[in-house]
């Protein structure tokens, strides 16, 4: 069966890279599915593999370069062994992407307004007076204030926060179904990082768009996912309803996040709690599970985690997706009885 | 604040003492300072024309007091353009103030030349955010943390080689990679780097200046606890400026907050955090996201959306220069700027320069009303 009914249906992506020093597997063997209207968070470090991704779902590897290969279906159409044109149609006007540091993103020498219409005249046959006025409603959508004369400032001249507000925009412009933010909030500072997740959240509503956020931050993906996939050494690792993985998490790699991060809304602890070691390097990826290295629960394995790559199975119940060799109950008792209490530890 | 006890970083029980509330006055329970800033400045001018006329200043630092306290941590937090980063600059005297003074173990330093600086920067020493920028790509690693002994002049007692490779044991690397380069470390491992070549000389006061903003969360939870241990084992004292309020609070025994030049609040750690008086710090505080999908609605009612952007520090507004943000600002927030002195039932240890301090389970406004988020 080709077809499938979800809006956007990743299957066994691989992005693999060939590099004088060997092959780099950033994302190798990735699946996942998403509906409009819902949020998706990925998240994991340097190297994960999770900006390649997205890069990859927009067709914006350079195939010189790149070997990808898997399915990528955004609603109904295949987009892997599509023709570079048809993805090109389908950029900004059926999917766009949010990037992280808007000052690289967009061209310094065009003003915003330029830009914004430019995008939006590729896809839309409008004069430019029609393609302005749109643009200038889209930055009063988002929140910048005098758009009308903002409209012909040029990137440099925002803020950060009003850049990464103008580059929303951009994005939005063409009514995009799915949306991909690429740590859109990262560069920015907490207060202005609420606001720009107040935005989009409010924006995701009102036009009803698929979103996948990537992110490193576990606030920011608790704050506005609908479903959580953690991803490490270029794989998924865990996968599932945001309640679940924060609650009621089963890889010890996400075990490991959530130690490392001191939280305002728990007491003060002693120690954090990091993972040992360091991540791999893509081109070398350790043999059977590639996070066995750094796990403390690899001896309980009794050599497969060394060995046997994991596949994805089932946890706890539902849609809960774990890729580790250890059972789950197993999984469960070592989170409830070991790892939890440790975290909340005053 | 007592002074802390030199504590075996390996015995699981090692963490710090509770700082306790200060009786008779801040100067009795704490150790003496190492520090003392009085009315900092740092203005930079912006100059027009061939002439280069004076025409304005960035006011990036516009006067500010605190004090550091032996072997406390000193958190400094605030967001872009507050001048904490300056701040930092200038109590390790990169930089110059243009106003007030820097006192370092009794002895001014504000102006002092750099020849008579020198000598000085045996006991005061900073880690720098950026692991790239902050080696040198052309010296071995070996070269980087020995330079303080060559520069220095000191002497050690099996040779400066074998002094760099005890700084790197001490940090977490491997003393054989004493001849590698730093481009063949990764970020976190370049951050210790830092950190071996900061504690060479064994400084009585470090400035540490976003030390892990540019590190992947679980290297990041690594070298905060580096720099813990390193801290209970010698004593250290730290400035710890950064923007993350999480890993402040987890580091920090008091706590500086700054908006647009100037510090807003200080108080201890646990008072910041449990009761924040100044209306910023309210907003600093509600902003971070809670990594807990179950809170997220109820961490968006009570979140305090601040409107608009942080005014220009080239033309601070008068008074309080938050007022222009301000839910609770009024008539005499843009007369008369309000001293930085405790406030309510406050100990002398929280102050907060505000004319109208937050009260705990003060209705805030800001907030979106219940059932209005999206």
């Amino acid at each position: 069966m080709s077809e499938d009914h979800s809006f956007l249906d990743v299957r066994d992506l691989r992005i693999h890279f060939r590099t004088d020093d060997g092959l780099v597997r950033s994302v190798d063997g990735l699946s996942f599915r998403l509906e409009r209207g819902r949020t998706l968070g990925i998240v994991g470090e340097s190297g994960s593999g999770k900006s390649v991704t997205s890069l990859g779902i927009l067709g914006l590897h350079n195939k010189r370069n790149a070997q990808v290969s898997g399915e990528i279906w955004l609603e109904g159409a295949e987009l892997v062994n599509s023709p570079p044109e048809a993805v090109r149609k389908l950029r900004g006007r059926k999917m766009a992407m949010i990037f992280q540091d808007p000052l690289s993103a967009m061209h310094p020498y065009y003003t915003v307004g330029k830009q914004i219409i430019e995008a939006y005249r590729v896809h839309n046959n409008v004069s430019k007076a029609v393609a302005r006025k749109h643009a200038i409603d889209m930055l009063g959508r988002v929140g910048i204030p005098q758009p009308a004369r903002r409209v012909d400032d040029y990137p440099h001249q925002f803020s950060g926060g009003m850049r990464q507000r103008a580059m929303i925009a951009m994005a939005l412009s063409c009514d995009p179904e799915l949306l991909i933010a690429d740590e859109p909030t990262t560069a920015l500072d907490v207060t202005v990082q609420a606001q720009i997740l107040d935005l989009m959240r409010t924006l995701q509503h009102e036009f009803n768009s698929a979103l996948i956020i990537i992110t490193h931050d576990l606030g920011v993906v608790a704050e506005l996912s609908d479903e959580v996939l953690v991803m490490y050494g270029g794989r998924c690792v865990e996968f599932g309803p945001a309640t679940t993985v924060f609650d009621r998490p089963e890889h010890p790699y996400t075990w490991g996040l959530l130690g490392s991060m001191p939280r305002l809304d728990r007491g003060v602890t002693d120690r954090l709690l990091p993972i040992a070691g360091t991540p791999p390097s893509m081109i070398n990826l350790p043999s059977g599970c590639h996070f066995h290295p750094r796990c403390a629960y690899e001896p309980r394995t009794g050599g497969l985690g060394r060995t046997v790559p994991p596949e994805l199975n089932r946890a706890g119940g539902g849609s809960h997706l774990v890729r580790c060799h250890l059972p789950s109950d197993e999984r469960q008792r070592i989170w409830s009885q070991e790892v939890k209490p440790k975290l909340e530890a005053q | 604040m007592t002074e802390r006890d030199r504590l075996n970083p390996t015995t699981p029980d090692a963490g710090r003492d509770p700082s306790p509330t200060p009786v008779g006055g801040v100067a009795a329970t704490r150790g003496e300072a190492v520090l003392s800033v009085q009315g900092l400045e740092k203005h930079f001018p912006i100059t027009k024309g061939v002439l280069r006329r004076a025409v304005g200043a960035v006011r990036a630092v516009d006067g500010i007091d605190f004090e550091v306290f032996k072997g406390e941590t000193l958190g400094l937090v605030g967001e872009s353009g507050c001048g904490k980063s300056t701040t930092g600059r200038l109590l390790t005297r990169l930089l110059e103030p243009t106003g007030g003074t820097i006192v370092f173990e009794g002895r001014d330093i504000s102006h002092l030349r750099p020849g008579q600086m020198r000598p000085l920067r045996r006991d005061m020493q900073m880690i720098f955010q950026d692991p790239f920028s902050s080696l040198n790509p052309r010296h071995t690693v070996g070269t980087i943390v020995g330079a303080p002994f060559r520069i220095q002049r000191v002497k050690t007692e099996h040779g400066i080689k074998r002094a760099v490779q005890d700084l790197l044991k001490l940090v977490g690397l491997n003393p054989e990679h004493y001849n590698r380069y730093p481009h063949e470390f990764s970020g976190g491992q370049r951050q210790r780097i830092g950190i071996a070549r900061t504690l060479a000389l064994r400084p009585k006061l470090i400035v540490a200046d976003e030390p892990v903003s540019a590190l992947d969360v679980s290297i990041q939870a690594q070298v905060v606890n580096l720099l813990d241990d390193l801290q209970n084992e010698f004593g250290l004292t730290y400035v710890f400026i950064a923007h993350d309020l999480s890993v402040v609070r987890h580091i920090s025994d008091r706590v500086a907050v700054m908006y647009l030049g100037k510090v807003v609040e200080i108080a201890d750690r646990d008072a910041l955090y449990a009761s924040p008086r100044h209306p910023y710090t309210v907003a600093l505080m509600s902003a971070v996201p809670v990594p807990d999908p179950r809170r997220r609605d109820r961490a968006q009612r009570e979140r305090v959306l601040l409107t608009g952007d942080v005014p220009s520090p080239i033309n601070p507004p008068s008074g309080c220069r938050f007022r222009t943000r301000c839910w609770k600002a009024q008539d005499i927030c843009a007369t008369e700027e309000p001293p930085l002195v405790p406030r309510l039932d406050d100990p002398a240890s929280h102050q907060t320069a505000c004319h109208f301090p937050v009260v705990e389970g003060e209705e805030v406004a800001g907030r979106r009303p219940a059932g209005a988020s999206a």
